[in-house]
């Protein structure tokens, strides 16, 4: 059966007991997205601090409703990033993108993506991408806006 | 009156499919759209294939037959909601288009110079102090054109809650209906909940209180007998797709002395009676409200959608489809954690089924199911305010038509099962 094949153990556990779940203080930006095809939704919060003049992702902490996708994703997410520059995370985000843009056609690169590369499945599921991208695109986001405010 | 499901399955090309490494299709998502019979795609061939032309302005032969199949239609689906004549049946897009027919010619008529000069438009006219209700479990294609036609007036939104069993709460109509309102928006049936509306109940006092009945029938006419006046609706739109025809193509019903006063909606070719650089005047109805080209197949399309369930007979579908319902409550009844939506009683609902299966999220029940062939919808089904009321996101929802099986709805219960099992313990 596929089921296993796109809900991997990593997922599930994810799903399960998320990693970072929960808003915290203290936090640059907040934003809150929703995924209009299901409702689906998160609020997130990221706080960056300054090290040796580059920003380094200190927090991502977030509150999500979802499916089992959205919500692991989320975790995942933030298990990844959390300690790495903006920069390295942007990176990280843009090639989980196009993991998910490639229709199931490539093979993830697990050094790069760590346990997100048990989404793979998911990008052979045009109704699921979103669930995937749901919290990646709100980090995007809210990095986007903690950055501006800085300036 | 019991329905040959067998035979009628033959006539659905699609139900011989397979998805999914092999799996039969059970279609359970016709609420969303339906499946088309043989006939409904034969007609669509026929008419491109020996009929095509434009209608109305083609001096030609294929002209003349192309108009009289989309002539045809309109009579027909005349008859098949006992308007008083084919005049009161305007083509649309869908029901979303002629909802918004009726908002736009309705803040047409407020604005000025809008050809609305007759004092008879007053009860089409809008303002602060006027009031539009609607309700809780509409389909948000018939809650946002009353958002914007409010914003655009000043005029003030307001709307029946639902009660916990999914019932409209009528408990406060004589505060709701008023001298203030103008227009009382309703589905006839929720898309979600599956609750029948009492909308002649509704309509008798919105006309005692001088306002106007819109009755969103896009999931009550492809599965019961409905008639206009019956209901005492002033307006009532369905759409051919979710009916077994073609995409493209639906109906806004109205009164003809509504629609003669209307302002039109759309401007365009086709729809006028006088053009001068400087203004113009219209078609009467319906053809006012038909600017463009309109689906032409897709008339003759419906044409045959409406034969096609005129000839099995809607009191016949109806009457399956309450069978289902029963034997799909009973089913999803033994289902420990499962919460269905809307009404228990077969009598007062409908084939659209939603439910809840605890804390599993319905993306994943629904992929579990689509993994075992069962197509279904999940989400909040363009009723997010619905949804919120019920405290929850979104639901799963299945539904089902004249071509579904009790046997389908075995599958569809196993499927709900093997998802319970697989994100068991979350």
């Amino acid at each position: 059966m596929q089921l296993e094949s796109l809900y991997q153990e990593v997922i599930l556990d994810h799903y399960r007991h998320p990693h970072h779940k929960g808003l915290r203080e203290p936090y640059d930006a907040e934003v809150h997205h929703v995924n209009p095809l299901c409702g689906d939704e998160v609020t997130l919060r990221v706080s960056l601090k300054d090290a040796s003049g580059e920003p380094v992702v200190a927090d991502v902490s977030y509150d999500a409703l979802g499916c089992s996708i959205s919500q692991a994703s989320a975790s995942v997410m933030s298990e990844l990033i959390i300690g790495k520059t903006v920069p390295e995370a942007m990176t990280l985000a843009d090639e989980f993108l196009r993991l998910m843009q490639s229709k199931g056609k490539e093979e993830p690169d697990e050094d790069v993506l760590g346990d997100a590369v048990a989404f793979a499945g998911v990008a052979k599921y045009p109704a699921r991408i979103k669930c995937a991208l749901l919290g990646w695109m709100a980090w995007k986001d809210a990095t986007a806006q903690a950055l501006e405010e800085q300036t | 009156m019991t329905l040959d499901v067998a035979r009628i399955r033959k006539d659905f090309p699609i139900l011989d499919r397979t998805v999914r490494d092999g799996r039969p299709l059970v279609y359970l998502d016709s609420a969303n759209t339906s499946q088309k019979p043989r006939q409904v795609i034969d007609a669509l061939t026929e008419f491109y294939e020996r009929h095509n032309a434009n209608i109305h302005r083609a001096s030609h032969q294929l002209g003349e037959e192309a108009t009289a199949a989309y002539e045809g239609a309109r009579i027909k689906a005349a008859q098949f909601i006992g308007a008083a004549d084919e005049t009161e049946v305007v083509f649309t897009k869908n029901v979303s288009e002629g909802i918004n027919l009726v908002a736009y010619a309705m803040s047409n008529a407020t604005a000025s110079g809008s050809g609305a000069r007759s004092s008879s438009t007053g009860r089409f006219r809008l303002g602060p102090g006027d009031e539009i209700v609607i309700t809780e479990m509409e389909h948000h294609s018939n809650i946002i054109p009353w958002q914007l036609l409010c914003e655009r007036t000043g005029a003030t939104l307001r709307w029946f809650g639902v009660t916990d069993d999914g019932q409209l709460d009528l408990s406060g109509a004589d505060d709701l209906i008023t001298e203030r309102t103008k227009l009382v928006a309703l589905a006839h049936q929720s898309n979600v909940l599956g609750t029948i509306n009492p909308v002649r109940m509704i309509a008798d006092r919105a006309h005692a209180a001088g306002a106007l009945v819109l009755v969103d029938a896009a999931q009550s006419v492809p599965h019961m007998p409905v008639d206009v006046a019956a209901l005492g609706a002033d307006f009532l739109g369905f759409t051919s797709h979710k009916m077994c025809g073609p995409t493209g193509i639906g109906v806004l019903w109205g009164r003809r002395e509504l629609l003669d006063e209307m302002p039109p909606f759309l401007g365009g070719g086709e729809m006028i009676e006088s053009v001068w650089m400087d203004h113009s005047t219209f078609a009467p109805p319906p053809h006012k409200f038909e600017a463009g080209t309109m689906p032409i197949a897709e008339a003759a399309g419906l044409d045959a959608a409406i034969d096609y369930l005129t000839e099995i007979g809607l009191d016949a579908i109806r009457a399956h489809e309450r069978d289902l319902i029963e034997y799909t409550l009973g089913a999803l009844g033994e289902v420990a954690g499962l919460r269905v939506l809307g009404p228990a009683d077969p009598a007062s609902r409908g084939a659209a089924i939603s439910f809840t299966l605890g804390d599993v999220h319905p993306h994943d029940v629904s992929q579990v199911l689509d993994e075992l062939g069962v197509a279904v919808r999940a989400g909040h089904h363009c009723a997010w305010p619905l949804h919120r009321r019920y405290g929850i996101q979104a639901s799963t929802r299945a539904s089902f038509y004249l071509y579904n099986t009790a046997a389908e709805v075995d599958t569809l219960v196993d499927g709900i099962r093997q998802a319970q099992r697989f994100f068991g313990g979350v």
